[in-house]
């Protein structure tokens, strides 16, 4: 298929050289990973079904193979483990979808023309920043904000906070459903799904940004109104990226180290050095998030449009 | 007159047509600007507490009447921390060095994305498997092997046959630039993801347009698509810079001999408690205890922090130029 064989020549087809273009481009990338990620990967898959001591003298590890030790203490043993996994995962749910929809809903007005749209921005821009590296640290935190923030608490108390009037008023005229109720408990987060959505948007900015005006143009002369050029041009354009943000949402709620099983893989790994144990987490916590995000890819992407 | 009345007829005709988008649309304006305000709020609020405390005096900090206002308003805390920190020395490298890095990793995205993109070849999938991987693998969890590996680097056995020994890659920004290079920095992975999918979504026929005119492919690629893909490169670039800037894993593992921001900040609560030390408590004027009282800390923290976010805010608005301008550059499309 990739080779022709002609006058007892081979040479490669258009097939061929597209296959070799590929890999060229793709050269940095297998030369990084096979040099740099493959070894510490295996070397850490070692790990799982080893008992690990650090060695001095060799400046390395010693491993002893015990077989699936580890994974038995990580799915029997361990008290909190099984627990902690499945509300990690629980509450990943929930949240995911409502950063999406907040994040595609700001972008959207985003890009729209009004005042001070630069400012704006930059300020949605932020949170980028402040949930990022070491900003994530200082900002949780800052014990003088939090004795600030303890008074003005203490001060409220007695005055009942807006979305709780209205869930009161709610649950009292029986409207109340469970969709209420994640409606309720995703506004009462909004700050932390604001700091969460920050990369999100600014992917949706870009996406919405290069489809065409002349599309929309189009539509408007037929008629559409602005929500069928929403559910018609803008979704399908940005579906490629709905598919990137979900898998970023997905990965960036498991790996934050305010994260439960994180925190407890690292102090874990760090405090206790039990390498083989907590390799042996992370690895079942890997392959739980690599399954979430393959059924939601896999869900997602029947979906996508790809403009081809 | 008659221009009223015709007015009148017009809106007769057609049922005040105008006057009621005319109130949609002011009814809509308003909304939205209420929105904004209240999530720009919510975004800034933490950060103008960090700044009018980065502008208090120690007094203004105890005193209980003074809430949001600095009275006594001082640049004091701005020139301690530059002081504490060496602020325009590690400014400057860690531009240099960030910048270097990131211009490295986008390029070896960029290509990475657009050969995933673009290009049938075998074990296709296997190989977005592993970018896939890299996603999620987070780095604490191979850190330790990482350390090794970089301590004693070596590939396959190369660097050994050239100067008999393994290299040292850790304290050295080689170290970094080289997993950079090679697309396996700092959430490398994700930028591969977002390039691919932002390139599928383009369309084709620009490219066989080129093509049949007798373009490369490498060229195609140079001249035609990344032109076209400005906005996205512009944001992974833009991410690529922040998350290098207040990285701490990568530059504690390669960059613990340079001066960086992030690793100036992550210290800086502990120069200020020897500062204090050496100013007051040898003197013997420093009251009850040895160390640096907490509220002086966290304001130093919060001015650090600030003057830490103020150059990416910097960055944020001139990279927002770009774009719009590369917006208005493609404008034919399809």
């Amino acid at each position: 298929m990739y080779f022709i064989k002609k006058d007892n020549k081979i040479s490669l087809t258009i097939e061929g050289r597209n296959a070799v273009a590929g890999y060229l481009f793709l050269l940095p990338f297998l030369i990084g990973f096979l040099s740099f990620m493959l070894l510490p990967i295996v070397e850490s898959l070692r790990m799982v079904f080893s008992r690990v001591r650090i060695d001095i003298i060799k400046n390395g590890f010693d491993m002893e193979f015990i077989g699936l030790e580890n994974l038995v203490r990580v799915f029997m043993i361990d008290p909190e483990f099984n627990r902690m996994l499945t509300e990690e995962i629980w509450r990943m749910v929930l949240i995911v979808p409502a950063i999406i929809i907040f994040s595609l809903f700001v972008a959207l007005i985003l890009n729209q023309e009004f005042k001070a749209r630069g400012f704006v921005r930059a300020v949605f821009f932020l949170p980028v920043i402040l949930s990022s590296g070491i900003m994530i640290g200082l900002e949780t935190n800052n014990s003088l904000l939090n004795s600030m923030a303890e008074i003005i608490r203490e001060g409220n108390l007695l005055k009942a906070s807006i979305t709780k009037v209205l869930e009161d008023i709610l649950v009292s005229e029986g409207a109340a459903s469970d969709f209420m109720a994640y409606i309720f408990v995703i506004v009462n987060q909004i700050y932390d799904i604001a700091m969460a959505s920050g990369i999100q948007i600014i992917i949706f900015l870009s996406a919405l940004q290069t489809i065409p005006p002349s599309m929309f143009e189009a539509a408007e002369i037929e008629g559409a109104t602005g929500w069928e050029c929403f559910w018609k041009i803008t979704f399908p354009m940005v579906s490629p990226l709905i598919l990137v943000n979900v898998v970023y949402s997905v990965v960036d709620y498991f790996i934050r180290t305010d994260n439960l099983i994180m925190a407890k893989i690292n102090t874990a790994m760090i405090m206790r050095l039990e390498f083989g144990f907590s390799t042996a987490m992370a690895w079942v916590y890997f392959l739980a998030v690599m399954i979430i995000i393959g059924a939601s890819v896999g869900l997602i992407s029947k979906k996508v449009y790809y403009y081809e | 007159m008659s221009n009223d009345k015709k007015t009148k007829e017009w809106g007769n005709i057609s049922g005040s047509y105008y006057v009621k988008k005319n109130i949609w649309d002011i009814t809509f304006k308003i909304c939205r600007g209420i929105l904004l305000f209240g999530l720009c709020f919510l975004i800034l609020q933490p950060l103008l507490d960090k700044l009018s405390i980065s502008f208090m005096s120690w007094e203004d900090l105890y005193d209980g009447t003074v809430i949001s206002i600095p009275r006594n308003f001082t640049l004091a805390n701005y020139s301690q921390v530059s002081s504490l920190m060496n602020y325009w020395a590690s400014l400057f490298q860690t531009l240099l060095i960030v910048l270097g890095s990131s211009v490295l990793q986008i390029a070896a995205c960029t290509l990475a994305g657009y050969g995933f993109a673009r290009f049938k070849f075998p074990l296709k999938n296997f190989w977005f498997l592993c970018v896939m991987l890299i996603i999620i693998v987070p780095p604490q969890t191979i850190m330790s092997s990482l350390y090794l590996n970089f301590r004693f680097f070596d590939v396959f056995g190369i660097v050994r046959l050239i100067t008999g020994k393994p290299v040292n890659l850790l304290n050295n920004v080689l170290g970094l630039f080289l997993l950079s290079m090679t697309g396996m920095g700092l959430k490398s992975g994700l930028y591969i993801f977002m390039l691919r999918q932002y390139f599928r979504g383009m369309p084709k026929e620009l490219e066989e347009a080129a093509w049949v005119d007798g373009c490369g492919r490498f060229k195609t690629f140079i001249q035609i698509m990344l032109p076209d893909a400005m906005p996205m490169l512009t944001s992974c670039f833009l991410f690529s810079f922040v998350w290098q800037w207040t990285d701490s894993f990568y530059s504690t593992l390669f960059l613990s001999s340079y001066r960086m921001l992030s690793k100036g900040l992550g210290g800086l609560a502990e120069r200020y408690a020897q500062w204090y030390a050496q100013v007051y408590v040898a003197s013997g004027t420093g009251g009850v205890s040895n160390f640096a009282p907490v509220a002086q800390t966290q304001m130093m923290l919060a001015t650090g922090m600030l003057m830490c976010l103020i150059p990416l805010i910097l960055l944020y608005l001139v990279a927002q130029k770009a774009f719009v301008e590369s917006l208005s550059q493609t404008g034919i499309k399809m």
